[in-house]
């Protein structure tokens, strides 16, 4: 037997094969499993109150939060480029953020967009400007978790940036010449040249945000005011459910309520919604690196 | 190969993965037959981590062990349930012996699943009679359905904790004893200071720290199931009653929005930036421990303790108030089980450990003889949650096979409606009760 073959068996058939089968069973961790049939399914799909609006919760960041941090990394990227004196400062000032721990990075955004003491809205209020409720908002918190996001994307800022760079010089000189204007020249020659990388970022972005976890439990926990103490129950998603993921479903069934069978049913779905999208994203990537070839 | 190659090469896979499966989950030990007198080790797990806390522990610990020579007690703090329950079912040597857990919700939960021995056979060959020994509500929390999976082990009160010179400066002669009365009181304590505050009488809302919907439920005397086992939540009047008052008093202080704002600049709960002591909040729904705290972390005020107040039309039962407290019991997958028994039984039972151990850390001490004990270090401000530990109508919030998730629904329905977004609490309460009923028979 080949040792791809090993690996993959242990490391990938065997977790999800045993992911299946826990699926269609009542399992506490304590009593043997028991089949239950489609009892798990049904009461994910129809009876448990978390999931839907994780569900969304996790497309909304997919969709919303990756865009952002994407556009974002690139748009740092091809300034930090741009930049002539001082160009160390601005890379490492962009990266450093990124070398936070995401618990750490956390408790300072929640601090810093506190809606009652917070610089944040302490600078908004100054120059006359609403003051949202940041993560203590339904309507905000999202956006908040992708301003976090955005504070840490020093690691697609150093992929982009060492992208641009390879973009061959003379493609730019000939565009030129040829009467191109700087928006023609960053569609017709970087974007085609960095396509590659952009759907790189995507999927890997897209990878992330569907294993979000420890960033909106700890701010959600944070502003709730539950940080600890004597048997305090959480639910997490605080505010009205608008920062829970299913990653966190995943382990507030599988490691807190001890229903290891509903918990597989929620890693399946997450796995499914990952395979689909990376799917989808690798279509495109052929679609894009063909435009740039 | 050929078809019917395959598919049995995929059911001896599929049996594989089942037999494999099957072979990691948890045993128990089928009986108690190890001897409590041979020289054993015991893991004891434990959430406390505050040094006065763990110092108490390992006191407690060196009185057993000089009691009990042949029994060594490897000791671990700041243990969290998640930690606890994983180790619970991984099992193993390191696994505990032994847990002490704050969180009184998971003992449905532990006794359900089997995680932890029920006691009754020890307690029996023991010849401890456990209604003698504890009080009623707390027998009612640490046991479901019959099996006494864990036993009290201190117990917590909660109560009213205020800011006498507050009061004092608001013409407030005396703490309030009705709902009304608390209102009132917390109207006049109240200054406003722009859009925010300069001083709140009470943070109303149920993200404030201990003001729990289950709380102040037990003022009202809510009954979470009825005898059929169904949830209760729509066919109790109380909860509907407790949820309007609690959603009017916060609207007269303000306004969800205004208090939630406000309720963001304060400090941990844990923490010397607790709201009260630094006297941003005049009246705290907390336990025992909140007046010495506040003391410790040096607040500029005089401070008093009473009972939480009680509905208008219940104003003869004051002095009731919720109790909860911390829990301990045995891994049924121990095999050092009756060793272990001895550890439970002088930590839970023995008098003179249960009073040392909460004169230690300032909790309520949770067998009879404790609470009638004369060691027993009592202040005024102790002696108020002690009345309401003994208060007959004092209660706690039953087990149940889900734990405490019937309470995180209930809880979050709670939300909503002091948020101003529940149009119709009836309708609400009973779909709670159905999604509660939902949750309980999937983990039965």
């Amino acid at each position: 037997m080949s040792p791809w073959l090993i690996g993959f068996a242990v490391f990938f058939a065997y977790p999800l094969l045993s992911t299946l089968y826990f699926s269609f069973t009542r399992y506490d961790g304590f009593r043997q499993p028991s089949f239950n049939g489609l009892d798990n399914w049904s009461y994910v799909f129809t009876d448990y109150p978390l999931f839907w609006p994780a569900v969304r919760n996790t497309l909304w960041l997919v969709a919303v939060m990756v865009t952002c941090r994407v556009a974002f990394g690139l748009g740092v990227g091809l300034l930090v480029t741009k930049i002539k004196t001082g160009v160390g400062i601005f890379r490492t000032l962009f990266y450093l953020p990124y070398l936070a721990p995401p618990v750490a990075a956390t408790l300072a955004f929640v601090f810093l967009l506190n809606p009652g003491t917070g610089p944040a809205n302490t600078l908004l209020d100054a120059v006359g400007l609403p003051t949202p409720g940041w993560f203590t908002d339904a309507d905000w918190s999202k956006p908040a978790l992708t301003a976090l996001a955005l504070w840490g994307v020093g690691d697609l800022m150093v992929i982009f940036m060492a992208a641009l760079l390879d973009v061959p010089k003379e493609q730019y000189e000939a565009a030129e010449l040829d009467g191109a204007g700087a928006r023609a020249r960053f569609r017709h020659i970087t974007l085609p040249n960095i396509s590659p990388i952009i759907a790189f970022a995507v999927v890997t972005g897209v990878i992330q945000a569907m294993q979000y976890y420890a960033q909106p439990l700890v701010a959600g926990k944070v502003a709730a005011g539950v940080i600890g103490g004597s048997g305090q129950q959480f639910e997490p998603g605080y505010p009205d459910k608008s920062t829970l993921t299913l990653p966190q479903l995943v382990y507030n069934l599988g490691f807190q309520r001890f229903d290891y069978g509903t918990a597989c049913v929620v890693a399946l779905v997450l796995f499914a919604l990952s395979m689909a999208f990376t799917a989808l994203l690798m279509r495109r990537r052929g679609g894009l690196i063909g435009a740039g070839e | 190969m050929p078809r019917t190659g395959r598919l049995t090469t995929a059911a001896a896979l599929l049996a594989a993965i089942s037999a494999l499966a099957t072979a990691c989950t948890g045993q128990s030990a089928d009986t108690a037959s190890d001897d409590p007198k041979a020289d054993v080790t015991l893991n004891f797990w434990h959430g406390w981590s505050a040094p006065s806390e763990t110092k108490a522990i390992e006191d407690n610990i060196a009185r057993f062990t000089q009691a009990h020579p042949n029994i060594e007690v490897k000791v671990t703090g700041n243990m969290t349930d998640d930690k606890i329950n994983q180790a619970l079912r991984a099992g193993g040597d390191k696994a505990p012996d032994v847990v002490s857990s704050f969180t009184t919700d998971s003992v449905g939960k532990f006794c359900n699943s089997r995680a932890f021995a029920d006691l009754n056979p020890f307690l029996q060959k023991s010849g401890v009679d456990k209604t003698k020994v504890f009080p009623k509500t707390l027998l009612e929390y640490t046991q479901f359905n019959g099996n006494q999976c864990t036993l009290p082990l201190l117990h917590d009160a909660y109560g009213l904790v205020y800011n006498k010179t507050a009061f004092a400066a608001a013409g407030i002669t005396e703490p309030p004893r009705t709902w009304s009365q608390f209102t009132e009181a917390a109207q006049k304590l109240t200054k406003p200071k722009g859009d925010s505050y300069e001083q709140v009488g009470l943070m109303p809302t149920f993200h404030g720290y201990e003001t729990k919907p289950t709380r102040l439920a037990a003022q009202w005397g809510a009954t979470y199931f009825g005898p059929d086992g169904k949830s209760n939540l729509a066919g109790d009047p109380a909860f509907a009653k407790m949820l309007t008052a609690q959603k009017d008093l916060v609207d007269k202080l303000g306004g969800y929005e205004k208090l939630e704002r406000f309720r963001n600049t304060f400090g941990d709960e844990w923490s010397a930036e607790h709201p009260f002591h630094l006297g941003l909040v005049a009246m705290q729904i907390d336990g025992e421990w909140r007046a010495p705290m506040a003391r410790e972390a040096g607040a500029a005020f005089e401070i008093g303790t009473a009972p939480l107040p009680v509905p208008d039309e219940q104003a003869a039962d004051y002095g009731k108030g919720y109790l909860s407290g911390t829990i301990m019991g045995i891994a049924a997958g121990s095999k050092k089980q009756n060793a272990a028994w001895e550890l439970v039984k002088y930590m839970t039972t023995d008098t003179e450990a249960v009073v040392a151990f909460a004169n230690a850390i300032h909790n309520v001490p949770s067998t009879l003889a404790a609470l009638e004990s004369p060691k027993l270090q009592v202040t005024p401000e102790f002696k108020t949650f002690l009345d309401i530990a003994r208060h007959p109508k004092s209660s706690t919030t039953p087990a149940q096979a889900d734990g405490g998730t019937y309470q995180l629904t209930f809880e979050d329905f709670a939300y909503g409606v002091e948020k101003g977004d529940v149009a119709d609490i009836p309708a609400g309460l009973a779909k709670a009760d159905q999604q509660i009923d939902t949750d309980i028979a999937k983990a039965k």
